[in-house]
């Protein structure tokens, strides 16, 4: 029994392409259908990375851009969780990679012209690799909600931007993690992308008690779930023969 | 009630966003933070084949380069070899294979230097014709797009490539093909991915 084919996206969970609520999606989404494509060897491949492409302390934005005895301003938290597949079964060694506004709602990057100021402390992004058991974390500040243009009054709700590898380019993914109780999830149109409404609870990141560290850190729990795969128990006669 | 399946469902995706860039190219966002980033040599200084350039962008359906979008390349190195433990064989020390490409953000354009990869055996034993995996993210795009740069001056190994011919509307084929324009010895290949029209790119579920 050998590793197969990913399991196809459903793509009646995923977010469809166009979305007239998020008004950027109508002149970017393809108009025609995509061709489905079983995955080849160039698709159950990807990127492999290791602990030498990282430095241990990129997972810490309170300390990876912050001045020596400085931190960052906001709420402090630890981001954690498991990278899994649709099986449960853990992704270990795996690139993880968020970003994020910073407490006040503002992005370092030169095209953010938000009121909210730049945190001289904070950069605003942070990669890891996921151990052995599929476990990540990372500590960072719970980032603000800002405006957007969209509709004239148009607010993200917290989020961060996380990004994930897996061990194959077909379970690339770029997903955005909210945060338990805000009320601006309900009404942000990117998140209502998503059809349904299970599909969105999957994209918010519960309170951790147990994870949160007494007088200091607040913790939120956060699993993400990639393509899984068949395991090849029948050969698959090919097409044509 | 059946018995129940226990499978977990896929994370949604989520727009990357206009600031993709502060995760993943920080010093295209404008700061410096990480020893170093990932993705800027697709190829490494010891790849075998042939050097080339590819430029190219990312057109809306008004027509307008999208500015902030980022690409990540996938490709196998001059013997038609994955970087990766599932495929079989040898690459040069230093090659990835992945790269990322974004564009200058006051004209949408793009550039990327690789090798030439080589033809690719699938694990059906049948041949592929090279071609370079790309995936797209941007404000405006849900879940990434997924598309492949194939070379026009492979005209045998595409007419026979078991993907494009998956692709019914001939003329859909060629928005993959990318077109070898050489400048200064180099050889340049202009590839345009269209979002939408007449001339929509073909974009794979894959």
């Amino acid at each position: 029994m050998k590793p197969g084919p990913y399991y196809q996206r459903d793509r009646q969970w995923q977010p469809p392409a166009l979305t007239p609520d998020y008004k950027t999606s109508v002149s970017r989404s393809p108009q025609y259908s995509m061709i489905s494509l079983e995955t080849t060897v160039s698709e159950i491949t990807g990127p492999v990375f290791g602990h030498n492409d990282i430095d241990p302390i990129d997972n810490d934005l309170l300390l990876n851009y912050a001045k020596p005895g400085e931190s960052p301003i906001g709420e402090r938290i630890i981001l954690h969780g498991r990278v899994l597949d649709e099986d449960a079964k853990p992704v270990p060694n795996t690139l993880v990679e968020i970003w994020q506004a910073n407490a006040g709602g503002r992005y370092r990057h030169k095209k953010d012209t938000y009121l909210a100021p730049i945190d001289p402390n904070f950069g605003g992004c942070g990669r890891t690799l996921t151990d052995e058991n599929g476990y990540y974390a990372f500590r960072t500040v719970k980032p603000g909600a800002y405006p957007w243009r969209n509709w004239v009054n148009n607010w993200r709700p917290a989020h961060v931007h996380i990004s994930i590898f897996g061990s194959a380019f077909a379970q690339r993914l770029i997903t955005q993690c909210y945060f338990e109780g805000d009320p601006l999830i309900a009404r942000c149109p990117i998140v209502n992308a998503i059809p349904d409404r299970d599909a969105v609870d999957q994209l918010v990141a519960r309170l951790d008690l147990n994870a949160t560290i007494p007088l200091d850190t607040i913790a939120y729990k956060f699993d993400i779930v990639l393509r899984g795969r068949r395991s090849t128990l029948f050969e698959n006669r090919p097409e044509g023969n | 009630m059946p018995q129940t399946l226990n499978y977990l469902k896929e994370t949604p995706s989520q727009t990357a966003g206009p600031y993709v860039h502060i995760g993943l190219a920080p010093g295209a966002a404008g700061f410096d933070i990480y020893a170093q980033e990932l993705g800027h040599d697709i190829a490494g200084p010891n790849a075998k084949g042939e050097r080339i350039r590819v430029e190219g962008g990312v057109i809306d359906g008004m027509g307008s380069p999208i500015k902030d979008v980022l690409l990540e390349a996938w490709q196998a190195n001059a013997d038609g070899i994955y970087a990766h433990p599932e495929h079989l064989g040898e690459v040069e020390d230093g090659f990835r294979g992945w790269g990322r490409v974004f564009p200058d953000f006051e004209t949408g354009n793009w550039t990327f230097e690789t090798v030439k990869p080589g033809a690719v055996t699938d694990l059906n034993g049948r041949q592929m014709a090279p071609h370079i995996s790309l995936w797209i993210v941007a404000r405006g795009i849900n879940v990434g797009l997924q598309t492949r740069l194939y070379f026009s001056d492979e005209a045998a190994a595409n007419a026979t490539d078991p993907v494009l011919n998956l692709i019914e509307w001939e003329r859909r084929r060629a928005t993959l093909i990318a077109e070898r324009t050489d400048s200064d010895g180099t050889p340049v290949y202009r590839f345009d991915i269209k979002l939408q029209g007449e001339d929509e790119t073909v974009f794979f579920d894959i």
